[in-house]
C-alpha cells in the first residue's frame, strides 16, 4: 500500500495565512468593526500627512537669502537657511566659527568612540572626554589664551548653548546624584539628614525659579565689582537642580538590589566603597538606564528654560529671529526646526539607552 | 587679629554701596556700555541675520555709548526679560535700560529707577480688516476685539468702550502670534493692542493690505530709556544723548550731513556739535560728544525712519513722534 503513496511536493503555504495579504486580514481587516476603523485611520492619516508633505516639501522654498524668495505657499526654509549659523552658534563671531567646530567636532568624535563598542582604550578616552575635553573646550570657547580673542559667554548660543548646558548638566548630576543617593541611605545621621534637605529642597522648586533666583536674586546679594557670569549661574543651578532628581532616580535602582547582596559582600571582607563600586552600583544603575535616560531627556529639554534669563539657547534664538522684521511670519517654520533639532537628540538617547540595556542585560529582567 | 579680620569683612560687604565707582567710570574703565534690551521686539529691538541688533531702542543704546565713550559699536546688549528688566538694572548688570519700557509713576519712584526722557510715544489702537469700510474706532460699536489676556490693553478697551457708549465682545489671547493668527482666521473683527505691536504684527499676516490700523490711540504709553537712581552725572548723559537727536533734527543735522555742518555759522549747531563752548565737560564726557551721536547713529528722524518708519517694512507714521514743531509732542530743551 506504501509504496502506491507517491509523495506530494511540499507547497508554499496558502496565500490566506501568510504573506502580506494575510498579514493586512488578520491585523487590520478581521472583522467589519476592525475594518471600519481601519478604514477611519486611514483616512486621518491621509488627511494629515498629505499636507503637511505639501506644506514642507512640495510646496516649500527652499533656495534663496530674503522673504521675497519665498511662494507664502508652502514652508519657507529660506528663513531656516539664512540664519543657520545663528541658529547653532548663536551670536558666536563669525569669524571665530572655527573654533566652535573643532569643540563640535570633538565633541561628536568622543561620544562615537564611547559609543561604538569595537574601538579600543575606552578606558582613556573616558578620562580625556572628562578631563581633558572641557578644559580643550573651554579655552578655544572662552578664548583669552595663546592669542585667540576673547569671546565672552553672552555671545554663545543655539545649538552649541543647548548642548553645552545638556552635557554639563548631566555630567555634574549623575556624579553628584550617586553621591546623594548613597548619603541618603548611609546611616550617618548628619550625611543622611544633610542628602534629605538638600534632595527635597531642589525638588521642590521648579527649575525656573531655581534660574531665576540664580540669575536675579543673586547679584543683588552679591558685593558690586564681584559678578558670577550669567551662565556659570545658569550651570550650576540646573546642574544642582538635576542631581536631586537623579539622586532619587538612583535610589530607587539601590532599592532593588536586595540587601543580601551587600551583605555578601560585607562577609567577605570588602569595605563600603568597595562593595558599593563594585556589588551594589554596577546592577543598580544597569536597572536604572531608562529612568536616568529619562531625567537626561527631559532635562535635554528644560535647557530652554536659560530663555528666560537672557540666554539665547536653540528655541531662544529661534524665538529671537522670528521678531526680525524682515522675517516676521515664519515662526511655523522656526518651530518646526526647532523641534526636529530637539526631536533628533532626544531621539538618539533614547535608542542608545535601549542598545544598552540590550547589551548590559544579564539575566536581571522579570 | 581675629576682630581686625571680622571688622575688614564687614567694612568690605558694606562699603561697595558707598565707594561705588560712578557708572560713567565703570563704563569708561570696561571700555563697553552694557545695555538691557529685548531680545525680541520688532523694529525696537531684534537681530538681525549678520548678528546685529536692530531697532529704535538698540539705537539709543548706541547713542549712549557714542556720547560717553566715542564709539557707538562699544556695546553689549543684554537681552532681558520684562520680570528681569528692573533687577538686571538695580544689581548694576545693565548701566541703561532701554527696552520698551513704558514711564509710569510707580516705576518711576518705586523701582529706583529714572527714566530719563520718552524716545517712543507710544499707545494703544485698533486693526481692522479693510474690506469693513472703518474709517473710525468710533464705528466699531458691536464689533468682536481680539486682545491678548493680562495687559493693559484689555483694560483701556473696555474702558473706551464704556465711555464712548459702545458694546464689545472680546476674544483673549495668551501670545501675539495667537491673537493674529485669531485676527487673520476671522475670529474678530478688530485687533488691540500697543501700535508699535500691531505693525508688527500686520507685517505677519498673509496679505498685510488686508487690514489698516486706524488713527485713534486710546491710551498713553511713553516708552523711554532708564538708568539707576543716585548717579545724576549718568542720568544726564543719558538723558542729553536722547536730546541731542531732536535737537539735531530740528536743527536740520543728519547723520548724511553733518560733517557739512562742522563749519557752520549758526550758533545753536555750533554750540551742539561743539565747535562753540563745551557742553560735554560739565557731564564728564568730550566736547564732540554730540557730533559723535549724529555721525555715527543718527539723528531721531534717522533712527526713526531706519528702524520704524518709512526706512523700514513697518512704515509707522511719525504721528505723535514728529517734532514739536511739526506737529508731535517730541521736545528737547535746548543745548546752550
Amino acid at each position: 500500500m506504501i509504496h502506491n503513496q507517491t509523495i506530494i511536493a511540499e507547497r508554499p503555504a496558502p496565500s490566506s495565512s501568510v504573506g502580506p495579504v494575510a498579514w493586512l486580514r488578520t491585523n487590520l481587516f478581521n472583522g467589519p468593526i476592525n475594518t471600519i476603523f481601519t478604514l477611519i485611520g486611514l483616512y486621518v492619516l491621509y488627511l494629515l500627512v498629505v499636507p503637511t508633505v505639501q506644506w514642507a516639501f512640495i510646496n516649500a522654498d527652499w533656495v534663496g537669502s530674503t522673504r521675497d524668495d519665498c511662494s507664502r505657499e508652502g514652508a519657507c526654509w529660506v528663513f531656516v537657511n539664512a540664519r543657520f549659523s545663528q541658529f547653532i552658534y548663536g551670536l558666536y563671531p563669525r569669524t571665530e566659527i572655527w573654533r566652535a567646530n573643532i569643540v563640535f567636532a570633538g565633541f561628536f568624535a568622543l561620544i562615537a568612540w564611547l559609543a561604538i563598542p569595537r574601538l579600543p582604550f575606552k578606558r582613556w578616552v573616558a578620562v580625556f572626554a572628562l578631563v581633558g575635553f572641557p578644559v580643550v573646550a573651554y579655552v578655544l570657547l572662552h578664548g583669552g589664551y595663546f592669542d585667540l580673542p576673547r569671546v565672552p559667554t553672552h555671545r554663545w548660543g543655539g545649538l552649541m548653548l543647548t548642548l553645552l548646558l545638556a552635557t554639563v548638566g548631566m555630567v555634574g548630576a549623575l556624579p553628584i546624584g550617586i553621591v546623594l543617593a548613597l548619603g541618603r541611605r548611609s546611616n550617618m545621621p548628619i550625611v543622611k539628614s544633610f542628602c534629605v534637605v538638600f534632595i527635597e529642597f531642589w525638588r521642590g522648586v521648579p527649575l525656573i525659579t531655581v534660574l531665576f533666583m540664580a540669575s536675579v536674586m543673586l547679584p543683588l546679594f552679591l558685593p558690586s565689582g564681584i559678578s558670577v557670569d550669567r551662565l556659570v549661574r545658569a550651570l550650576i543651578g540646573l546642574t544642582l537642580f538635576q542631581s536631586a532628581y537623579m539622586a532619587e532616580v538612583i535610589r530607587g535602582g539601590l532599592q532593588a538590589i536586595p540587601k543580601g547582596q551587600e551583605e555578601a559582600a560585607a562577609a567577605l571582607g570588602m569595605t563600603y566603597w568597595k562593595r558599593m563600586g563594585l556589588i551594589v552600583l554596577p546592577q543598580a544603575l544597569k536597572m536604572m538606564i531608562p529612568g536616568i535616560v529619562n531625567t537626561f531627556i527631559s532635562l535635554f529639554k528644560d535647557t530652554t528654560l536659560v530663555m528666560i534669563i537672557g540666554l539665547f539657547d536653540l528655541l531662544g534664538i529661534v524665538q529671537a529671529a522670528l521678531s526680525d522684521s524682515r522675517w516676521l511670519g515664519f515662526s511655523l517654520e522656526g518651530y518646526v526646526f526647532a523641534a526636529f533639532m530637539f526631536w533628533i537628540f532626544c531621539f538618539s538617547m533614547s535608542r542608545y539607552s535601549q542598545y544598552l540595556e540590550r547589551k548590559l542585560h544579564t539575566g536581571h529582567k522579570r | 587679629m581675629k576682630n581686625v579680620r571680622w571688622l575688614g569683612l564687614g567694612i568690605s560687604i558694606l562699603l561697595p554701596t558707598v565707594a561705588m565707582a560712578s557708572t560713567l567710570e565703570t563704563v569708561q574703565n570696561r571700555d563697553s556700555l552694557r545695555c538691557g534690551v529685548n531680545a525680541a521686539q520688532p523694529g525696537f529691538s531684534s537681530l538681525d541675520d549678520d548678528d546685529q541688533y536692530r531697532g529704535l531702542d538698540t539705537d539709543v543704546c548706541r547713542a549712549v555709548a557714542a556720547a560717553a565713550l566715542g564709539d557707538a559699536t562699544k556695546i553689549d546688549f543684554v537681552p532681558l526679560d520684562s520680570v528681569e528688566r528692573f533687577t538686571a538694572l538695580q544689581s548694576g548688570e545693565v548701566d541703561v535700560l532701554s527696552r520698551t519700557t513704558t514711564w509710569t509713576s510707580s516705576r518711576d519712584t518705586t523701582l529706583g529707577m529714572h527714566f530719563t526722557g520718552v524716545s517712543y510715544y507710544d499707545g494703544q489702537a485698533f486693526m481692522v480688516a479693510s474690506d469693513l469700510g472703518v474709517q473710525s474706532a468710533k464705528e466699531l460699536d458691536g464689533a468682536a476685539v481680539c486682545t491678548q489676556s493680562g495687559t493693559t490693553s484689555e483694560l483701556n478697551l473696555s474702558d473706551y468702550f464704556r465711555v464712548n457708549g459702545m458694546t464689545y465682545d472680546p476674544v483673549v489671547f495668551d501670545a501675539p502670534e495667537q491673537s493674529i493668527a485669531g485676527f487673520e482666521a476671522g475670529r474678530c473683527d478688530v485687533l488691540s493692542s500697543d501700535a508699535s505691536q500691531l505693525y508688527a504684527q500686520r507685517m505677519q499676516l498673509a496679505d498685510p493690505d488686508m487690514a489698516v490700523i486706524l488713527p485713534e490711540i486710546i491710551s498713553k504709553e511713553p516708552l523711554g530709556p532708564a538708568v539707576r537712581q543716585g548717579d545724576d552725572q549718568w542720568f544726564n548723559i543719558v538723558k542729553w544723548s536722547l536730546f541731542a537727536m531732536l535737537n539735531a533734527e530740528e536743527l536740520g543735522v543728519s547723520q548724511e550731513n553733518v560733517d557739512e555742518h562742522l563749519t557752520s555759522e549758526d550758533p545753536d549747531v555750533m554750540r551742539l556739535l561743539g565747535q562753540d563752548g563745551n557742553f560735554g565737560e560739565a557731564m564728564g564726557i568730550e566736547a564732540d560728544w554730540a557730533y559723535q551721536i549724529v555721525k555715527q547713529v543718527g539723528n531721531y528722524a534717522d533712527i526713526y525712519d531706519r528702524n520704524v518708519g518709512t526706512g523700514s517694512d513697518f512704515n509707522i507714521a511719525r504721528g505723535l513722534n514728529s517734532l514739536w514743531n511739526d506737529g508731535g509732542i517730541q521736545y528737547a530743551p535746548p543745548i546752550r
